[in-house]
């Protein structure tokens, strides 16, 4: 096939065109809808930082400081010159306690006298990473491990906000992802059975989906959350919450599973395929599951940013995520509060990875749609 | 029905179909059967296929074609009737006895070529598995060897060998159509089963792809069983016709008798329907219109079914369904067909049969 007839006479970029298969195609067509692509690259680098949590976050997620509760985000300079006069880099400025002549409170501003160089990979507090690995190098953070440097300010426990976000983030990443997986494999299996074999299996299966759709979710969330003895794990009590939801929330996908069988059973290629003698087995894997795989691909990450938010939203109302655990829905709870809102508004910082991620994963989602049936 | 009718009076048979019915019962609900009727689409069909021939079954859509096509093939299991094949040690096997893995060993020697090629051929595969996957499943020959497999009949239906490891969205519809054939005659098989698997193309490509079939039937020494609503496809191709009119044969007769002079009323409406492409060639008779519709299979007309659009029809065609009978070495299903003088279309002026 690399000699000049043996490809039929055409150039190299055509001839790997026709050569394309399925996923080369919606590659191709994914490549052109640059928001998805540029969204793509996104999500991984999300995904990245929920697994590198404790190398990217300067410090670890429940590290306090009394000395600095509630203080303002402070911005990263650069060249500046520290108290023995080096020149630094990268540097934050200190605090200074100020007393508000108004409200009669001290509150923390920024001392721009004060210098703390920051670097990359420094020595902080050790970790390990992924629970195995001993290591204390951090991507970011001060020179001097006792100086403050807190990019997205601190809670009212003096807690750095912008590490607890990124550890937030493994749990608001992740736990979506059991719920899809659990609703995958169900509405695959119970579609795929509905759709191919139809007639009571089918009409069983598409009326246990109707019965489920009828159940309201949010006061089943309430009951179950309620229902839940507190001395559980808070981790646990949200996973087996997130399994059940799961439990209930398959049936979308049978549905799309189901007509995809239903539409392809009376394919000629999938009758060819019979009569070439293939096992059932073989006709449904090989044959049929590969023309929607990619419908599959989409519409789970369609489902994520859809279970991101149920997290979020839940945790914020207090019926999901409880405190121990770190979650963005967590963090958005310490913003309820009108002080919250007054004094200290960089609480509601971590509403911002919510938007980026669901944005990120809806478009990439739309995206992957648009590319899944290169055939259209 | 009559044994003898329609079967071979010389040639040895290659598959006997015998009161072949299909009947598609109305979906049972919990909530009962609801108001539909059981659908004959195929009542009482008997035909062979001789061996080496090409035999084409002809008439209107919903006429039954398919489904006796379906039938031979166990995609439909067949409500009544036999369908008995000669393999290869001579023995008359009946198929519809078979059970479905039974059934599986001659999955190989019959074969079909689909309609559409767009349809009939996985988009997701290169045509070197498309081809192959029939050699693959039914573990006749190596893997190693499949690819040179491949390449040769892809080469034998007229497509270049390199070509294999293309996908199909990468060849025009007659291209498409030869890798269906190519896929079809990966077996080595005795009877292919070509199901309307022109009418999907062009009148030039269909041309050179009859032509194809015409070639690879004297190489390979295959049997046709040629479906086609197309008489001049089928005048061009087949040895004989069977012509269907819901879900019942009307007519067989070799395919120059046919044309020259039908013995069915049914049959003589279609061939008046051939288009003539000659204007200086003036036809013979007039167009004939069949008033009405076709007939409904779930709720046949008592008697003749062709009965309500027949010119010629009388009381007896009413009350009495009429058999398939031998009528002056024909065979036909009329109860006038000797008293009639039915018109057929000109050969001479077919151009089909003067480029042929």
């Amino acid at each position: 096939m690399t000699d000049a007839t043996a490809t039929g006479g055409l150039s190299p970029p055509r001839r790997k065109l026709v050569e394309l298969g399925q996923w080369g195609l919606i590659y191709r067509r994914f490549r052109k809808h640059k928001l998805a692509y540029w969204s793509g690259f996104i999500v991984l680098a999300i995904y990245a930082v929920a697994l590198f949590a404790e190398f990217v976050a300067p410090y670890s997620s429940d590290r306090y400081n009394p000395r600095y509760i509630y203080s303002p985000p402070q911005m990263l300079k650069m060249f500046g010159r520290d108290q023995n006069g080096d020149l630094a880099l990268l540097y934050v400025n200190g605090y200074k306690v100020e007393l508000d002549p108004v409200a009669l409170q001290r509150r923390f501003v920024i001392d721009e006298s004060r210098v703390y160089p920051v670097g990359f990979f420094v020595k902080g507090e050790p970790y390990h990473l992924f629970g195995l690995i001993p290591a204390e190098r951090h991507l970011i953070g001060p020179v001097d491990p006792d100086a403050p440097m807190y990019l997205w300010g601190t809670d009212r426990l003096g807690r750095d906000l912008l590490s607890r976000t990124i550890h937030g983030t493994r749990i608001s990443m992740s736990i979506g992802l059991v719920g899809v997986t659990i609703s995958l494999v169900l509405g695959i299996l119970l579609g795929g059975i509905s759709g191919y074999y139809g007639g009571w299996a089918d009409q069983a299966v598409q009326r246990t989906i109707d019965f489920l759709k009828s159940i309201p979710t949010i006061p089943l969330w309430m009951g179950l959350a309620a229902a839940i003895p507190d001395r559980m794990d808070p981790l646990l009590v949200y996973f087996w919450i997130t399994v059940i939801l799961s439990l209930i929330g398959w049936t979308d996908l049978a549905r799309v599973v189901r007509g995809r069988f239903l539409s392809l059973k009376t394919e000629d290629f999938v009758m060819a395929a019979r009569l070439d003698g293939c096992s059932r087995q073989r006709v449904i894997w090989h044959h049929m599951v590969p023309s929607f795989t990619s419908h599959i691909v989409a519409s789970v990450t369609l489902a994520i940013p859809a279970m991101i938010l149920a997290e979020t939203s839940l945790s914020f109302l207090g019926i999901g995520l409880k405190p121990p655990v770190v979650s963005w829905g967590v963090l958005l709870k310490d913003a309820q509060s009108l002080l919250a809102l007054t004094q200290a508004p960089w609480l509601f910082l971590p509403g911002i990875p919510v938007v980026v991620a669901v944005l990120a994963l809806n478009f990439l989602g739309d995206g992957i749609r648009d590319a899944a049936d290169p055939y259209s | 029905m009559a044994e003898a009718i329609g079967s071979a009076a010389g040639a040895q048979s290659l598959l006997e179909l015998r009161d072949v019915a299909k009947v598609f019962a109305p979906r049972t609900t919990f909530f009962g059967r609801g108001k539909s009727r059981p659908v004959r689409a195929v009542d009482g069909v008997s035909f062979d296929i001789r061996a080496g021939e090409t035999l084409g079954v002809v008439g209107e859509s919903g006429c039954g074609k398919s489904t006796v096509t379906r039938c031979i093939l166990g995609i439909h299991e067949v409500s009544s009737g036999t369908i008995r094949y000669r393999d290869r040690d001579g023995r008359m096997i009946d198929l519809t006895a078979l059970s479905e893995h039974e059934r599986l060993a001659y999955c190989t020697d019959l074969r079909i070529v689909f309609q559409d090629p767009q349809a009939s051929l996985n988009p997701r595969l290169p045509v070197i598995d498309i081809v192959g996957e029939v050699l693959k499943v039914n573990h006749l020959l190596p893997r190693s060897e499949i690819e040179g497999r491949v390449r040769e009949l892809l080469q034998r239906v007229g497509l270049r060998p390199e070509y294999a490891r293309r996908y199909p969205h990468a060849f025009s519809g007659g291209e498409r159509q030869r890798v269906g054939i190519a896929r079809a005659l990966a077996t080595n098989p005795r009877l292919v089963i070509l199901d309307e698997a022109v009418s999907a193309l062009d009148v030039s490509v269909r041309a050179q792809t009859l032509n194809l079939l015409k070639d690879l039937q004297q190489e390979f020494g295959l049997t046709y069983l040629f479906v086609s609503h197309d008489l001049s496809v089928i005048e061009y191709i087949c040895d004989r016709v069977v012509v269907m009119y819901v879900g019942q044969i009307v007519e067989i007769a070799n395919a120059a008798d046919l044309f020259a002079r039908p013995m069915h009323p049914y049959t003589e409406a279609l061939l008046s329907a051939l288009p003539v492409p000659d204007p200086a060639f003036k036809r013979r008779g007039r167009r004939i219109h069949l008033p009405g519709e076709v007939a409904d299979p779930a709720n046949r007309p008592a008697g003749c079914s062709f009965h309500p659009r027949c010119r010629f029809a009388t009381e007896r065609c009413k009350a009495e369904t009429p058999a398939l009978r031998s009528v002056a070495g024909r065979t036909v299903a009329c109860h006038h067909a000797e008293d009639l003088a039915l018109q057929g279309v000109n050969m001479g002026s077919s151009p089909e049969v003067q480029h042929a």
